[in-house]
């Protein structure tokens, strides 16, 4: 298992254009022995998180990009605060 | 890895030589300016570029504010009033050719991207009526509402408009190429610069370009003391690939280096030990001017500089009475009571008086203009934060009208590290630059964050166009010169020997870089002692000698990451020699000596500057202000610009 996985493709809609492989700087991914399929991300740990292949997807929904579970933050509905008593 | 086979052919054989008139490495900000600025004086550009220069780079996904742009119409500060204020606040340990230049040719640039179908102004009038917004011009500024320098742009658009100008202007644009060692006349150190090796960084094939000028343009070293093995891409702020690849191959070239004892303790997206930049609670940078509350909903207050509350929200805008203009941004740390501007109470004092942790950056209490400002074309714009940041968090549920964002750690840097997990960041050193952003090596121009103590994305854009119209005039003039085989050869040899290493024995990439980062950590730290950093030293050539010969790579990929530790190991012996060099503590380059006079002496404020000469390192020192009169030598040297060209 990756220690942590940015970058998740939904099969159904990914066309595998490979436009996002295309744009990555750091060229963490690879184009699928398969054609047609979802790239491969091959070096996961390299990720920089900048968004890029998401914001050059031509097929919405296709490619998602998350900050790994350790940097997942925390917001809470102001009223929820604990005003003091 | 070892499932897939790789999916390029593998040209380790293969040879490719280009030739042009000027050269850039680097295609980012400050390398796109560059090429646009020498293709449009007629010269033959050839653009080189590790990544894909339609977004890589530190600016690619996006940048929200602007510096400096001193000249834009509406700016109540001229340059020089600017510039001399930067240096000041560095105690002159600043560049202030490169920031002149920033604020002077700033804004030229800024409507230049324009052109291009960079979005510079609200011509949608989202924000009419907004106190950041220029009602004529419809320009929208950031921080300092009164003086006007800094404005907030529609970043995400600038890169692709640049790329497309490129290709409009026939620069010869070519991407997945890692350059990988300067060509010098000869062969020799310090000799002219006659262009570049580089290598293919999916296929392998090594390539040599040939230049009449280059413009080195590859930003700053990273991942010195910080590594991660399992998040490489979260070590540093900066793109993973941006490690100081130009600062190595120059110093091995001859190059001289300023300010390279500079480090700071780390303070911003590191090792993955710190939450994602600008999207965590704080209040500054792309958030700046956002209320913080505690966890009982209690705000806390704004003071101006003399801790006097501030008691509305445009007062966070605005300088105090009296006070010209106050500085804030990308590489202002801790600004001199000139210059400082409105910021929230210390946290210290908070705890003290029972604030409650954690805090929250509260959204939902600014007006309605400086809250969408923030989140939406902010967070929408700024670098890494269109996806991971903005769309991410409201597709989960965020709604900054209802809801606060947690504060980590204590302050804006979302996270805390120790005393000796230093970085370079803000204004850090660099190639040493003259008035025509010309290194001391003949035909070597330099641009961007490569210089030194420079930052930001005005900064990059203004020097990149300035270093590519000064090349283009050395260029016209000059003749392209032979390489010579022999330097070719062996940069060969020192790429492709490895691949014949047994990969069961010899070792990878991340074992070196954690080795090195660990080595610095200890020698290298916050307190310096000539004994250790010797000690440190002697342990950074050892690898060098004995541990370089027996790396491996298994695929063109891994061995960019290799080589680039590689460089990582080259710049922390630039590092370690310009820390050797320099005797005394210095607060401005927060340089601790534990085994000398703790402040500088008058004779000590001075630049050092480090270089090679014969493979012996030469040390020198030239004075804080070497540059001169700012403003009678740019007209010396810029009289066909200033004429309009
Ligand atoms: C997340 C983020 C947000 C930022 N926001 C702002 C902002 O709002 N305002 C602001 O003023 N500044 C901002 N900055 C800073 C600004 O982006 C940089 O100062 C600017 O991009 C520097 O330009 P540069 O051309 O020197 O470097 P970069 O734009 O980083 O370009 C360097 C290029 O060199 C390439 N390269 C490196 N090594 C090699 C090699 N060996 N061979 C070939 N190519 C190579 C890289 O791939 C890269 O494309 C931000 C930075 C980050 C990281």
């Amino acid at each position: 298992m990756p220690v942590s996985k940015p970058i998740l493709f939904n099969a159904e809609i990914c066309t595998g254009c490979n436009i996002c492989a295309d744009i990555c700087q750091v060229d963490i991914f690879i184009p699928n022995p398969e054609k047609g399929k979802p790239p491969v991300v091959l070096y996961p740990g390299e990720c920089w998180y900048c968004g890029c292949c998401v914001m050059v997807c031509p097929s919405e929904g296709a490619i998602t990009l998350h900050h790994p579970l350790m940097n997942q933050v925390n917001w809470i509905a102001k009223s929820e605060l604990q005003t003091p008593v | 890895m070892q499932n897939f086979e790789w999916p390029y052919p593998v040209e380790w054989d293969k040879e490719e030589t280009i030739t042009a008139d000027v050269l850039v490495l680097g295609g980012g900000i400050a390398g796109c300016m560059a090429a646009i600025s020498a293709a449009r004086k007629g010269q033959n550009v050839v653009l080189v570029e590790k990544g894909a220069t339609k977004m890589s780079g530190a600016g690619g996904s996006g940048c929200d504010h602007w510096e400096s742009a001193a000249t834009n119409p509406c700016s109540k500060i001229t340059p020089e009033i600017l510039t001399n204020a930067m240096l000041d606040d560095n105690n002159g340990y600043n560049n202030g050719i490169s920031h002149y230049i920033e604020c002077r040719e700033g804004y030229d640039r800024l409507l230049d991207i324009e052109k291009m179908g960079g979005k510079i102004r609200d011509t949608d009038d989202e924000f009419k009526g907004a106190a950041f917004r220029d009602e004529k011009s419809k320009l929208m500024f950031a921080y300092d509402y009164e003086s006007k320098i800094t404005l907030r742009i529609w970043g995400t658009t600038f890169k692709p408009a640049m790329f497309n100008e490129l290709k409009k202007l026939g620069v010869k644009i070519f991407d997945r190429i890692m350059v990988t060692s300067l060509l010098t006349e000869g062969g020799r150190q310090g000799n002219r610069c006659v262009g570049a090796t580089g290598i293919h960084t999916r296929t392998g094939k090594f390539l040599i370009f040939r230049g009449k000028a280059s413009i080195m343009c590859m930003s700053r070293p990273a991942r010195i003391w910080m590594f991660s093995s399992d998040h490489t891409g979260l070590c540093e702020f900066r793109p993973t690939q941006c490690i100081g690849d130009g600062h190595a191959m120059g110093w091995i070239a001859g190059a001289e280096f300023a300010m390279m004892e500079k480090s700071v303790r780390t303070e911003f997206s590191a090792a993955g030990r710190s939450y994602p930049p600008y999207g965590t609670g704080n209040n500054h940078n792309t958030w700046y001017g956002a209320s913080i509350i505690d966890s009982t909903g209690k705000e806390i207050p704004y003071a101006d500089r003399d801790g006097n509350i501030l008691d509305s929200v445009e007062k966070r805008f605005l300088p105090v009475k009296g006070q010209p203009f106050f500085l804030k941004g990308g590489s202002v740390d801790n600004p001199k009571y000139v210059y400082e501007g409105p910021e929230t109470l210390p946290f210290s004092d908070m705890i003290e008086k029972g604030y409650k942790l954690p805090f929250y950056a509260d959204l939902s209490c600014l007006p309605e203009m400086e809250r969408k400002v923030i989140w939406g074309m902010m967070i929408g714009e700024e670098g890494k934060t269109r996806v991971p940041i903005y769309e991410n968090y409201k597709n989960a549920g965020f709604d900054p009208e209802k809801h606060v964002l947690q504060c980590y750690g204590t302050g804006w840097t979302s996270a805390s590290f120790l005393p000796q997990e230093r970085q370079l960041f803000g204004l850090p050193g660099g190639f040493l630059n003259n008035w025509e952003l010309k290194t001391n090596i003949e035909g070597l121009y330099v641009a961007g964050d490569s210089l030194y103590a420079s930052n930001c994305y005005g900064h990059a854009a203004a020097t990149g166009y300035y270093a590519g119209r000064h090349a283009s005039k050395y260029s016209s003039r000059a003749n392209v010169v032979q390489f010579s085989r022999e330097q070719v050869d062996t940069e060969k040899k020192r790429i492709y020997t490895l691949l014949q290493n047994n990969p069961e024995t010899a070792i990878g990439w991340k074992e070196l870089n954690m080795s090195i980062a660990k080595t610095m950590q200890t020698y290298c730290g916050d307190i310096k002692y000539d004994d250790l950093l010797n000690t440190g030293l002697l342990c950074l050539q050892e690898y060098e000698k004995k541990v370089v010969p027996n790396t491996y790579a298994y695929n063109p990929h891994e061995l960019i990451r290799l080589l680039e530790v590689f460089d990582i190991l080259t710049v922390s012996q630039i590092i370690l020699h310009s820390c050797i060099a320099r005797k005394t503590s210095s607060k401005s380059l927060c340089f601790n000596r534990g085994d000398g006079p703790r402040s500088e002496a008058g004779n000590d404020k001075r630049l050092i500057t480090v270089k090679q000469v014969n493979n012996k390192v030469v040390i020198d020192e030239i004075p804080l202000d070497f540059f001169g009169d700012l403003k009678e030598n740019y007209k010396k040297y810029n009289k066909d610009y200033i004429g309009g060209n």
